[in-house]
């Protein structure tokens, strides 16, 4: 039990997620967690609006099911499966993330300086939210996957489209944390 | 029947998203500075056995869980939309520190801002589809 109650290792949770995909593809539907937003989006009506979003969503309902499901994952590993949250980055990376002003860097399990309730009363974190989650869901779309959907099972699939956008993932990861970050904290 | 299969499955990938700190911006950003094996392993490991999985459905036409034949569909094949579509989505992963999974996950574990990313990548993909004739693909 001890074992579950430790951060998962990469050999865990590298194989786990390959469970997951399996699962997944043995009960004829993909490994993908952005199409569910455009799901949302269909669900809210924009279909009136928009070709892109007028297709029948009841049909991708099951995506959402597996949307709930991560939410109440999350609840449940967070609230009963860690008993601390600390996230053990290399030291290099804490001595980095504190010039850039994240005194919580090897203490918790997200910066409190961007995600706590009290920094959204701060305008720059709540503009850094918007914008990472902006980009996240339209570049998701225009590229046609995310991580899982590309990386992980684009990639198994042996996909020139989806290396192409995992090195487009990787060029604007670089790009956010070498370039822009200096700039932006 | 089926809905809590589907429902077991994202419990299951809610877990391994926030166990194995996939789902913790701190990880994210490590990974980009190319300071732990972490990351690359998770997804490494993933892949080798996703490559090795794929491969066997195909090559030994597995049958799903209901006995159907499973298809896996090719991408379909274009450049730009998949270089520009994933520079952006690199710029949003490394800013928010959480790709589309693990955002539920963190609302899950009680991250209410997270919402507000949620949200916005909603807005995201809904920008995207009016703007998608006028984008180069």
């Amino acid at each position: 039990m001890d074992f579950i109650l430790q951060p998962w290792p990469w050999y865990v949770s590298g194989p786990m997620i390959a469970l997951i995909m399996f699962l997944l593809i043995m009960v004829e539907k993909r490994f993908g967690m952005s199409s569910n937003l455009r799901t949302m989006c269909s669900m809210l009506g924009a279909g009136k609006k928009n070709e892109f979003f007028n297709f029948d969503w009841k049909s991708q309902r099951w995506n959402l099911v597996v949307v709930l499901g991560a939410v109440i994952g999350g609840f449940i590993a967070s609230h009963f499966l860690t008993p601390n949250e600390a996230v053990l980055i290399s030291e290099k990376t804490i001595s980095n993330l504190q010039v850039l002003g994240f005194e919580s860097a090897g203490k918790t399990y997200l910066p409190t300086e961007l995600f706590s309730t009290s920094a959204l009363s701060d305008l720059k974190s709540l503009v850094i939210l918007i914008i990472g989650g902006f980009l996240v869901g339209f570049g998701a779309r225009y590229a046609g996957g995310c991580t899982s959907g590309h990386a992980i099972s684009g990639l198994s699939n042996l996909q020139r489209p989806s290396l192409i956008a995992v090195i487009g993932f990787f060029i604007g990861g670089l790009v956010m944390v070498h370039f822009l970050f200096p700039l932006i904290f | 029947m089926r809905t809590l299969v589907y429902l077991a499955i994202g419990i299951l990938f809610g877990i391994t998203m926030f166990k194995s700190e996939a789902a913790s911006w701190f990880r994210i950003y490590e990974m980009f500075q190319f300071q732990s094996f972490h990351m690359y392993g998770i997804i490494g490991a993933a892949l080798i056995l996703g490559v090795l999985m794929t491969y066997s459905i195909k090559r030994f036409k597995i049958k799903s869980f209901y006995k159907n034949e499973i298809h896996i569909e090719a991408k379909e094949k274009s450049f730009y939309r998949y270089l520009i579509g994933g520079v952006l989505f690199g710029l949003g992963w490394a800013l928010a520190g959480a790709c589309p999974g693990p955002m539920y996950t963190l609302v899950g574990a009680g991250y209410g801002s997270m919402v507000i990313v949620v949200l916005a990548a909603i807005l995201g993909t809904y920008v995207y589809g009016v703007l998608k004739d006028k984008l180069p693909h």
